[in-house]
């Protein structure tokens, strides 16, 4: 065997200050653009501020972004979470939760003070659906870019990992493609928007009768279509595909909600809640959320073959009640606003009937499960600090279980952070399902009634 | 064992806590929990990852205050002064004496200090325990340079701390390469290259001599026994763990390193037990050591001694070895018996990526072809196959056959044991593995083999 060695000596480590201080300038010129375009649209063309600031941003951003998280190594990618202002709650996370809240209601409620953004939004909503700019498709916009950008923050913070690369594409190609231009290539058709991404009960309204009846009446042949794929999807491929790949086909995936939690949302994941009392919370308003759902789409429906005979404005009150304070109150101002307070899936966890469905299927039937390796846990609690759904798999690696939770996303990332490669998510048979290692000698002493 | 005894338990690690769990699942005695260091259990593993900011303290506790309270488990946090053993007294420091029946000994390790002449200068430490943590806090605010004295997996540790606060790190290694004294040549120098590619400054083959101290009592300078002078304001000592036994130094308990006890964690006093790091086995079976420093070993010898004191005398059986753990971003895994130096009798397959930075051995037996052990550097194994191949002696051929099913990586990662398949081949031409065959997959395994225990929903 070789007794003497050279070894090269250290690399340096590149500095990277420059680059950061590059980015961060043009962070700031963006800013600057954006806020002059949505207050001083009435002295300078909003376009060239607003749609010039976002093209900073966007840029700033990225630069800023790749030196950030190349001068980190593989395994330092969380360095800081838990002490850096922006993402310890701290006057930071407070300011951009603000922000963001701020920006969500004046979206819903206030739409017209956005008007200078929506403005300079113009020519891109021209171009991309050849009709006037309005505060939803800024919201859009917005809202793709976030994911876009972020998710190659994402892309570089997993970099050595496949799984989390493969699955940040797709969550990017569906923003983009389905719930971003696509809709707007529908409306250059004069076709009804519609989003092949979401199906009921998250996008609630699409199985209602008004929506129905209006896609048959707009949309010919094609709303036919639409009205076909979105019950096919809800009830046919969603079982199935759940079946196979457990809830995170859809939720780390495909959603656009998800999209936006793996990606702007994914430096707030540990801010999640993981106490046992946040997982009664949790149980206690998402699956009456779903109930609401089904008796809500019921009863238009019963209200609808009646021809208003037998609810009148019940079942339309109903609907209304609850795209208000679910809709626009808890997925928006709470859901986004509240990222960098407490975390970036709340509206994953607590009010998606969309999860709750999904998350149904996968207890009770679906292949998909986390694999514990053996007894190789040490109890470090990685995992479940980086849960973002505030599930304890600490609770279920260190008794050698596998951690089949209805609210798992499948995200994955509890299997990246762990330092001693002990989880694994895997589809396999459902027998013997929760079967555990035999490593590992359970105490069972309850972590969750 | 009686439902009215007194269970006394010192130390709430990863020993001391398992013993309480398995106990209270079958018995309502009373069970108390005493820990100086820390107020609650918590993983000691852990520790490096609050330094770095990945988590708080209180992420790294397993568990929520109300699980010991509705699971009747009595927490003191204070420190045990002195044992009276005939009257079965514990003196505390802070509280009043606590009697007990039963008593475990599950005091873990402190850090072994070799002497050298300023060792207790500002700035030299260990890492062990929470105070160690805090102190390193305070004591690497604003410096630049640091010395890691010993190369194996708390010095790995401390070095990777360091460096994520910008603090550049020279590591002080006895061995000719980064835990070599464990690690067969290749993977050894597989890390060492790691740690360097990450910046870390190695001096191999040198040895502390002794800490040089600036007018204030700081540590300015570490002198090796090369006579080399590296200047740094903090020293990280990282050569081992010894068990934490001081406070017993005058009693009756009979001691070596550490709580000699026999198989069944008995010491030479009745109704005393040692488990985890304090504890020494009178007789280890080689190669096996005499005392087991080990979270792993640590929760086993905690399960096995919760069946005697449950009434069914359980002698330690710890089955196959294994470990594990992370050299910055490369995970490491071993099971078996892996040898730093392959013996005559044994030799081994060995494959590493080009990138340096995966690797797999499998070790054997020449006559045989006797599976003895694995190593793993950056790709994962499903422990539970391999200690079934180990506990049930299979050949490197059989192993091989099921090696496909044994990978434990993420969806999508490259798969590569079809190179350690295809060394096979070449080193045994006349000895053809089967063809792939399709009901070695690992689900199929698993049934077959029973590796996994209770289907009941949680």
């Amino acid at each position: 065997m070789n007794k003497t060695i050279a070894l090269p000596y250290p690399e340096q480590a590149a500095d990277s200050s420059l680059g950061k201080t590059a980015g961060l300038t043009l962070i700031g010129f963006g800013l600057l653009g954006l806020l002059v375009a949505a207050f001083g649209s009435g002295v300078i063309d909003p376009v060239l501020t607003g749609l010039g600031g976002i093209t900073a941003l966007t840029i700033g951003g990225l630069i800023y972004i790749w030196q950030r998280r190349t001068e980190l190594s593989e395994a330092h990618q969380n360095n800081g979470a838990w002490t850096e202002s922006a993402t310890s709650r701290g006057a930071i996370a407070w300011v951009v939760g603000i922000v963001l809240t701020g920006f969500y209601i004046l979206l819903y409620w206030f739409p017209d003070s956005l008007q200078g953004l929506t403005r300079a939004m113009e020519p891109l909503s021209q171009w991309l659906r050849n009709r006037p700019a309005d505060q939803w498709f800024l919201y859009g916009t917005f809202y793709t870019l976030a994911v876009l950008v972020m998710g190659v923050h994402a892309l570089l913070k997993y970099r050595n990992n496949r799984y989390h690369i493969i699955r940040t594409l797709s969550v990017m190609f569906f923003q983009l493609g389905f719930a971003f231009l696509l809709p707007a290539l529908l409306l250059y058709l004069n076709q009804p928007e519609f989003y092949f991404s979401y199906f009921w009960p998250l996008k609630y309204d699409y199985l209602f009768p008004g929506t129905v009846s209006y896609l048959v009446q707009n949309g010919q042949a094609l709303g036919v279509f639409m009205i076909f794929w979105g019950a096919v999807l809800s009830f046919l491929a969603t079982p199935v595909l759940t079946y196979f790949y457990g809830k995170r086909w859809y939720c780390s995936w495909v959603c656009g909600c998800g999209g936006l939690a793996e990606t702007a949302g994914d430096p707030y994941r540990h801010l999640s809640d993981k106490r046992r009392v946040a997982w009664r919370w949790e149980v206690a308003i998402i699956y009456p959320i779903l109930g609401f759902i089904i008796i809500t789409t019921l009863l238009l429906w019963i209200n609808s073959w009646s021809e208003g005979r037998l609810l009148g404005e019940l079942s339309g009150g109903f609907s209304s009640t609850y795209g208000f304070f679910i809709g626009a109150i808890f997925s928006g101002v709470i859901g986004v606003g509240f990222y960098p307070i407490m975390g970036n899936r709340v509206w994953c966890r607590f009010g998606c009937p969309m999860a709750a469905y999904l998350g149904l299927l996968q207890k009770h039937f679906s292949r998909f499960r986390i694999t514990t390796n053996g007894g190789q846990c040490i109890s470090c609690g990685n995992c479940s600090t980086y849960c973002e759904m505030g599930i304890d798999v600490r609770g279920y690696a260190q008794q050698g279980q596998p951690i089949i939770r209805a609210s798992c996303v499948g995200c994955g990332i509890c299997a990246h952070v762990c330092p001693r490669g002990v989880l694994k998510l895997e589809n396999g048979p459902r027998e013997g399902r929760y079967a555990a290692s035999p490593l590992i000698k359970r105490e069972d002493l309850n972590l969750l009634s | 064992m009686q439902q009215d005894r007194h269970l006394v338990i010192i130390g709430n690690g990863i020993a001391g806590i398992t013993l309480a769990q398995h106990v209270r699942r079958h018995s309502s005695m009373r069970i108390t929990i005493i820990s100086a260091e820390s107020a609650v259990h918590f993983s000691r593993t852990a520790l490096m990852y609050v330094y770095m900011g990945h988590m708080r303290l209180q992420d790294i506790t397993p568990y929520e205050d109300w699980y010991w309270r509705e699971h009747n488990l009595e927490l003191v946090h204070d420190y045990v002064e002195q044992i009276d053993f005939g009257q079965k007294l514990l003196h505390l420091r802070q509280g009043q004496p606590l009697k007990y029946d039963t008593l475990v000994l599950a005091t873990g390790s402190v850090p072994a200090f070799f002497n050298w002449p300023g060792q207790q200068l500002k700035g030299v430490q260990g890492l062990n325990s929470l105070q160690d943590l805090e102190l390193m806090q305070q004591q690497t605010q604003g410096i630049n340079r640091a010395v890691v004295v010993g190369g194996g997996l708390i010095g790995i540790e401390m070095a990777e701390m360091l460096q994520s606060r910008g603090i550049a790190v020279t590591m002080l290694v006895r061995e000719k390469l980064n835990w070599q004294n464990i690690l067969p040549w290749e993977e050894a120098l597989l890390v060492s290259r790691h740690l360097q590619a990450h910046g870390i400054e190695l001096l191999l083959e040198d040895e502390l001599e002794e800490i040089l101290q600036d007018e204030q009592g700081n540590a300015r300078a570490v002198r090796t026994i090369k006579g080399k002078e590296i200047a740094c304001q903090f020293v990280g000592i990282a050569t081992g763990v010894l068990p934490n036994v001081a406070f017993l130094q005058n009693s009756v308990l009979e001691l070596d390193r550490g709580i000699l006890v026999n198989e069944y964690f008995e010491t030479s006093i009745a109704d005393v037990y040692a488990i985890g790091d304090c504890a020494q086995f009178r007789n280890p079976t080689p190669p096996a050591p005499a005392v087991e420093q080990l979270w792993y070993t640590g929760r086993q010898h905690g399960e096995t001694l919760a069946s005697t004191l449950l009434g069914t005398r359980t002698a330690y059986d710890r089955g196959p070895w294994f470990n594990s753990a992370k050299f910055m971003d490369i995970e490491y895994q071993t099971y078996g018996y892996v040898p730093n130096q392959l013996p005559p009798e044994l030799d081994s397959l060995y494959w590493q990526h080009k990138s340096g930075r995966k690797a797999i051995r499998l070790v054997y037996e020449r006559n045989t072809q006797k599976l003895t052990g694995l190593n793993l550097l950056g790709v994962r194994y499903r422990h539970d196959l391999c200690h079934h191949w180990l506990r049930q002696g299979y050949t490197l051929k059989e192993a091989l056959a099921e090696l496909p099913a044994a990978n434990f990586d993420p969806e999508f990662f490259r798969k590569f044991e079809h190179e350690i398949m295809a060394q096979y081949q070449q080193r045994f031409p006349d000895q053809p593995l089967p063809e792939k065959q399709q009901q070695n997959n690992w689900w199929n395994l698993r049934s077959k083999f029973k590796l996994a225990t209770g289907s009941k929903k949680h």
